[in-house]
């Protein structure tokens, strides 16, 4: 029987088209490997075994088809499904049953995909190692000291461990393509817009995206294939037709321009993201493509714009969790009220990060700090797609950067300093602030020695244009057949 | 531009816990306004840059590269398919058929639910 651990999502589908792998089979391979792995790792916050082999079944039976037929896959615990629990890894849902299913898992659903599991998460998606979780860590993979990135962290963690061949994460600031690049795999963030956000619960709305991870770029291609497209239930949803770029992935892209701002050649890379960058200029110009140097010059101010918006968004959507109509309540004392039950409720189910969060938004939103908080981000969100926009303009196809400055780092090692976790984010924040897509795609590892005994992944990512999903992951694709090791 | 005092004091702290509807003890108040400040004064970079005539870019939406589509649009204000009552009892906290239980809410709100 093939093990459908060691197989990409592609190898999968195929397979069980072909009759060489049941679904029963394949799904029953994913639930054996979480139950006897994932206790040293920690992907996942539940797991659905009868559901998922019942599901796998009617695969089997024909009752269910389509272009993921029998695919197991995994979901983030903040994109709401009607079955199990909804938890955003906060003790604030943490019995909360979602009445719905969001439109980009039902996608997958109507697509014939079986859903294995929810993935852990930092609390609401705030948190760039999965260590904000309410309920435990995830460890990565490759080195499991240490992080495995996040917010999208359970989902990462799931397709590098060979749990399941494809996952949905959620990427505000890099929460898909920063815990791809920490562990090995590939993950995008698409277009703004481009996924409908029907059913994510809500951290900042105009930065939020569903993605895929994949252990290829073609998986994450055929994942984008399946989620993207119009959704009136999303206000935000673009109004351009479904993506179909699974079946001509591989054709060549043509004369491609890749520009790389000066920016990122940054002393604070780690070595080995500097070797990455060097080797992946290499691999460009063998691919045909030309390489030359753009400019993102406010580039280092878009942690700091990030951080007031997102938070300001923040506070706004998290607002909804009052302990009135669903999540945690408090117990109020004798001659406590409705101010109390808010604040308790909310002090009670929200970490310590989600309160930060929500806190710093408050205030940068609150009278007399406005301007000089929110409209001054909102200013400098608007100069770094204008420079965005220009690189494109000038007949750049894609922007390609290191995913992130450093290999995954060691559990507790930054947890106490949440401005040093921020900045965590500073090559993937300008995407979301912008709108544009990119995916990180693996580049390169660490020495041994670097990593303290692990060779650690680190990547690239190549951001687009808006609206340019098909080109990034055309970019993508050829970068990843053609990669030259650094 | 109002001067920004990047360092909270407590009182602010407190106020701005507040709004935020956050019943913080004074140990995790203490803790976050450490941090806030630690946060603020970074994000005062920001400051420091030219941003006269720079409109705020208030949305994602932008015209798609190929099609020029925009993605943000107004629906009409009509109301749709809402949440059935059982679905509602069953996600509530604390119920009281066909109701959410709520605490006393009129003459100063005091008592509990």
């Amino acid at each position: 029987m093939s093990d459908a651990s060691s197989m990409s999502l592609i190898e999968v589908r195929d397979a069980i088209r072909n009759g060489d792998l049941t679904a029963e089979s394949a799904a029953s391979s994913c639930l054996h490997a979480i139950s006897d792995r994932d206790g040293g790792i920690g992907a996942f916050l539940q797991v659905f075994d009868d559901a998922a082999l019942e599901s796998a079944r009617a695969v089997d039976r024909g009752e269910r088809t389509g272009s993921l037929a029998g695919v197991p896959i995994a979901l983030k615990d903040n994109i709401c499904l009607n079955h199990g629990r909804t938890t955003c890894a906060s003790r604030m849902l943490e019995t909360y049953e979602s009445p719905f299913t969001a439109t980009a898992a039902q996608r997958l659903i109507d697509a014939g995909a079986v859903i294995i599991g929810k993935t852990n998460l930092d609390e609401f998606a705030m948190g760039s190692s999965t260590e904000n979780s309410a309920f435990h860590i995830t460890r990565n993979p490759v080195a499991p000291d240490r992080v495995p990135g996040g917010s999208s962290g359970g989902s990462a963690a799931a397709v590098a461990a060979g749990f399941v061949p494809g996952a949905l994460g959620s990427d505000t600031g890099g929460s898909i393509r920063q815990p791809a690049a920490l562990t090995g795999v590939v993950g995008m963030k698409p277009t703004y817009g481009r996924v409908s956000r029907w059913g994510l619960v809500a951290f900042a709305s105009s930065l939020d995206q569903i993605g895929p991870f994949g252990r290829t770029v073609a998986d994450v291609a055929l994942l984008m294939d399946v989620i993207a497209g119009f959704d009136e239930l999303d206000s935000t949803s673009s109004p351009r037709a479904g993506m179909a770029v699974s079946p001509t992935l591989s054709e060549p892209v043509g004369k491609l321009r890749i520009g790389v701002p000066r920016q990122v050649r940054s002393e604070h890379n780690h070595p080995a993201v500097v070797r990455a960058l060097d080797a992946a200029i290499t691999t460009c110009t063998s691919m045909g493509a030309e390489v030359v140097d753009v400019d993102l010059p406010r580039l280092d101010d878009g942690i700091a714009a990030y951080y007031v918006v997102a938070t300001a968004e923040a506070s706004s959507n998290l607002a909804r969790f009052d302990g009135i109509r669903y999540g945690h309540r408090a117990a109020l004392s004798a001659g406590e009220g409705l101010e109390d039950l808010y604040a308790r409720s909310r002090a009670e189910g929200f970490g310590p990060e989600v309160q930060r969060r929500i806190m710093l938004g408050t205030y940068a939103l609150s009278s007399g700090y406005y301007d000089a908080y929110y409209r001054t981000a909102m200013q400098v969100r608007r100069l770094i797609r204008d420079e965005f926009d220009a690189i494109f303009a000038s007949g750049v196809h894609a922007v390609m950067m290191p995913s992130t400055a450093n290999p995954a780092f060691r559990i507790g090692e930054k947890v106490d300093d949440p401005l040093q976790m921020y900045l965590e984010d500073l090559y993937t924040v300008t995407a979301n602030l912008a709108g544009v897509p990119a995916i990180s795609v693996p580049a390169g590892v660490t020495t041994e020695e670097e990593g303290d005994g692990t060779a650690l992944p680190v990547a690239m990512q190549f951001v687009g244009p808006v609206g340019g999903d098909e080109v990034v992951l055309r970019v993508g694709a050829e970068f990843e057949g053609g990669r030259v090791e650094g | 531009m109002e001067p920004m005092a990047h360092e909270l004091s407590h009182d602010e702290a407190r106020h701005v816990a507040r709004l935020a509807r956050l019943a913080l003890s004074d140990e995790a108040l203490e803790s976050q306004r450490v941090q806030l400040g630690a946060i603020l004064e970074y994000v005062e970079r920001l400051r420091k840059l030219d941003l006269d005539g720079v409109e705020p870019m208030t949305h994602a939406g932008a015209p798609d590269h190929t099609s020029g589509m925009e993605s943000n649009r107004w629906d009409a204000d009509e109301p749709g398919p809402a949440l059935d009552n059982d679905t509602l009892m069953r996600i509530a906290p604390a119920i009281h058929p066909p109701f959410i239980r709520v605490p006393k809410v009129i003459d100063g709100g005091g008592g509990g639910a």
